[in-house]
């Protein structure tokens, strides 16, 4: 497959996996690197890259996945919102699962709620168009990659005129997450592996605080195996050097200023908010809400009475500390027990993309508490074997992973292939 | 669920039990959630030593034979797909249940579910696909029964076949005989049923050259057996699941570690493409014609030539062999040279959005 095989060739890995192995030599410690993108996440995992990493690097897995850090009780909304008689709720595939407070999306479903999935806040558009009859709500969630989208789709309902398109917003914002980490009192982070898919859209000048300010490397990557390999390299080598800088590895897709289009179409609809994320709790500034301008598409306003208050994260789950790389996920006292990916309590087990789900999915032998136990006495990160999301469902656009590739129709989730 | 001591907040959490309240669409996936569901549900209820044992196919003796009996619904949609239909493929899928335990299938039942108001060309056109396929099969058609539902409670067609075939005397194929060193062969590319499906279900179109691979195995399966004696350990068809979970289950039956190279593994470019697309992995999409054989290491190469001495094995290959590791682990070599383990597929496999 050209463009997708030329960065994954064995012989091309295995000598950055040897220039790493060089660079780490002049390390003067070994080094935590958080990757913030769930795109990323998963791409190590499925490749398998842990096992070209040099002794002296630790991956941490961040925030970055969208459906992992949309809080409980904006998932109960969605489930009220999709009840309510005549109203279709359209949101990402990954996003049925999810649990709210009692049941999920996909649960709500089969007890009869209009639940559908769609490829783009696009296909939400022309269901409306579809049904005029019916309010049509597009769960809008999403980082920088997936907001353009989310705008088109409020610029074009109201170019057609369309009256019964709405949407519930929980849009986050990657650089104040990556302040909340970089605050956070216990933080473990070094480095970080920038998600390359947000920087197509906003560039690099909003991360250059990380380095400026605290001190530490970024390197934006791409989503491949050899630019993920190279980007750590890259990291090592400002470390050994003493240098903290962003740089961009993904120079194939990232323009330094991003995608003025977007990011005009993005300001035009969407204006900051504070947000709250599952893990790290009320940020302010880190959302985007819609402009009062577009109040009558605001789901908040058309279904008042819906939102269903204050829902905290489950307190045995430590989504939170495992999402600042304070805590690996064999540390949290529910992982692989009360917390699994059919029934998952908290943030990171809820998406492939997520780091407890990852780490619950590929490694061969999984006895929560043992291994809990082991990765306190050595070494977390070598214990964990690599692998990326088996059957890897359906994603919402992490901040790394493309925009949604525009495909016809609204689809049923899954189904039965015989 | 065994949530830890002292977490008080973890037992307050609405985790349900394996099986929940509702039947959700995970639980036909053929992956975990279809597993608890027979483990927790059906086998408490009906057990037999049969489905004990929970291979694709029952044996039974029946005056002094063994013979294999075997049934599965289809409810695809939808009906009509390129490379095959309803009808084909509720063929193939029991036939191949049945092949891949050794048998010689000879009989087949068909159950038919219509929705009031299917086009009766289109019910045709199905039957004649069922009649062609029964025929490549060398199997014939016994008994039937139709019932029809009303508007809106049925999906066109639902079809139930039921096959019935005999073992050869002295042949017992079971994961239990699979051994160290023993090789692990794939009778062509994976994943071209399922992304064929899925891609006329996303709208993306398929004209591609994406086509179902849905095939009876039966000439296939008897090929290899005629051309080894004696050194195939286990068959399996990677049907809902996909390569992955088929690997694992083997595995898993066996208590031996498998090691597989992503390398070897023959998958058609364009539906690397597509995975690639939807964000999905090709080894957990479901074949409707393809052959899992593990064989005596000894016999590999005379397997493989076998395999692709047919027109349904051209495109054979090793992907991998059975060594010491962990038991019921199956370890991907992955294309840059890292290792991930592979598991059960989770859930329904959704398409992912980029």
């Amino acid at each position: 497959m050209r463009f997708v095989d030329e960065f994954r060739q064995q012989p091309l890995a295995q000598g950055l996996a040897r220039a790493l192995a060089r660079a780490a030599e002049r390390l003067p410690r070994p080094i935590h690197i958080m990757e913030v993108c769930g795109g990323h996440t998963h791409a190590i995992f499925r490749f398998g890259l842990h096992d070209l990493l040099p002794p002296q690097v630790r991956l941490i897995h961040g925030p970055g996945c969208p459906v992992c850090v949309t809080p409980r009780s904006r998932v109960e909304q969605a489930i009220a919102l999709a009840r309510q008689p005549g109203t279709i709720l359209t949101c990402f595939g990954d996003m049925l699962r999810v649990p709210g407070h009692r049941t999920s999306l996909l649960g709500a479903r089969a007890e009869g709620a209009d639940v559908r999935m769609v490829y783009s806040a696009l296909d939400a558009l022309e269901i409306a168009r579809a049904h005029p009859d019916r309010r049509v709500v597009w769960f809008a969630i999403g980082f920088e990659t997936t907001i353009p989208g989310n705008a088109m789709a409020a610029l074009r309902a109201r170019g057609m005129g369309l009256q019964n398109f709405y949407l519930l917003t929980h849009q986050v914002l990657l650089p104040p997450a990556l302040r909340a980490i970089l605050d956070a009192p216990d933080v473990r982070v070094d480095a970080f592996i920038g998600p390359g898919h947000v920087s197509t859209i906003i560039g690099t000048e909003p991360y250059r605080f990380v380095a400026e300010e605290y001190g530490r490397p970024v390197v934006i990557s791409g989503f491949e195996p050899l630019d993920l390999l190279q980007s750590i390299l890259m990291i090592v080598r400002q470390v050994a050097e003493g240098r903290a800088e962003v740089e961009v590895q993904y120079r194939r897709a990232v323009p330094p200023r991003g995608n003025p289009i977007a990011l005009r179409a993005m300001a035009e609809v969407f204006t900051p908010v504070t947000q709250e994320w599952r893990g790290l709790g009320m940020l302010p500034e880190s959302g985007l809400g819609l402009r009062p301008e577009f109040a009558e598409m605001d789901a908040d306003r058309a279904f008042p009475d819906l939102a269903p208050g204050e829902l905290p994260d489950p307190r045995a789950c430590a989504c939170g500390e495992i999402l600042r790389g304070v805590r690996t996920p064999p540390e949290c006292p529910v992982f692989g027990t009360g917390c699994t990916p059919e029934h998952p309590l908290g943030a990171c087990m809820v998406s492939p993309e997520g780091a407890c789900a990852a780490y619950y999915r590929y490694r061969p032998h999984r006895s929560g508490r043992a291994e809990a136990a082991a990765a306190k006495a050595g070494d977390p990160e070598a214990a964990a074997a690599a692998a990326p999301a088996a059957g890897t469902p359906a994603a919402t656009p992490g901040p790394g992973t493309p925009a949604a590739t525009p495909a016809a129709g609204p689809s049923a989730p899954g189904g039965e292939s015989r | 669920m065994n949530p830890t001591e002292g977490e008080t907040d973890a037992l307050a959490e609405p985790v349900p039990g394996a099986l929940g309240e509702r039947i959700l669409l995970g639980h036909g996936s053929g992956g975990r959630l279809t597993a608890d569901l027979f483990q927790g549900l059906f086998l408490p209820a009906f057990r037999s030593p049969q489905l004990e044992v929970a291979a694709d196919q029952a044996l039974v003796e029946l005056g002094g034979a063994t013979v294999a009996v075997t049934t599965d619904s289809f409810v695809v949609s939808p009906l009509f797909f390129p490379g095959g239909d309803i009808g084909r493929l509720a063929v193939c899928g029991t036939v191949n249940d049945l092949a891949v335990g050794g048998a010689t299938p000879l009989y087949l039942t068909v159950g038919f579910i219509l929705e009031e108001g299917l086009p009766v060309a289109d019910l045709r056109r199905i039957v004649a696909s069922m009649a062609e396929a029964a025929r490549e099969a060398g199997v014939t058609i016994v008994a039937g029964d139709t019932k029809v539902v009303e508007r809106g409670k049925g999906d066109g067609v639902f079809v139930n076949t039921t096959g019935v075939g005999l073992v050869p005397p002295g042949l017992r194929l079971s994961p239990r005989a699979i051994r160290p060193g023993d090789c692990i062969l794939v009778s062509g590319p994976v994943g071209d049923h399922g992304v064929t499906i899925m891609a006329l279900r996303s709208g993306i179109g398929v004209e591609a050259g994406i086509r179902s691979d849905t095939a009876p195995l039966s000439g296939l399966v008897r090929a290899l057996l005629d051309a080894v004696p004696g050194a195939v350990r286990c068959m399996r068809d990677p049907t809902r699941g996909g390569l992955a979970t088929t690997l694992v289950e083997l595995a898993r039956a066996a208590g031996l570690c498998f090691q597989v190279e992503e390398a070897a593994i023959p998958v058609r470019e364009e539906v690397r493409a597509l995975c690639e697309m939807l964000g999905i992995d090709p080894l957990y999409v479901a074949n409707e014609g393809k052959l899992v054989a593990i064989v005596d290491g000894a016999a590999a190469d005379a397997a493989l030539a076998a395999l692709r001495s047919h027109p349904l094995g051209r495109e054979a290959q090793i992907i991998g062999r059975v060594a010491s590791g962990p038991p019921g682990a199956v370890h991907l070599r992955t294309v840059v040279g890292g290792t991930r383990p592979l598991d059960l597929l989770e859930g329904e496999q959704l398409p992912r959005i980029c």
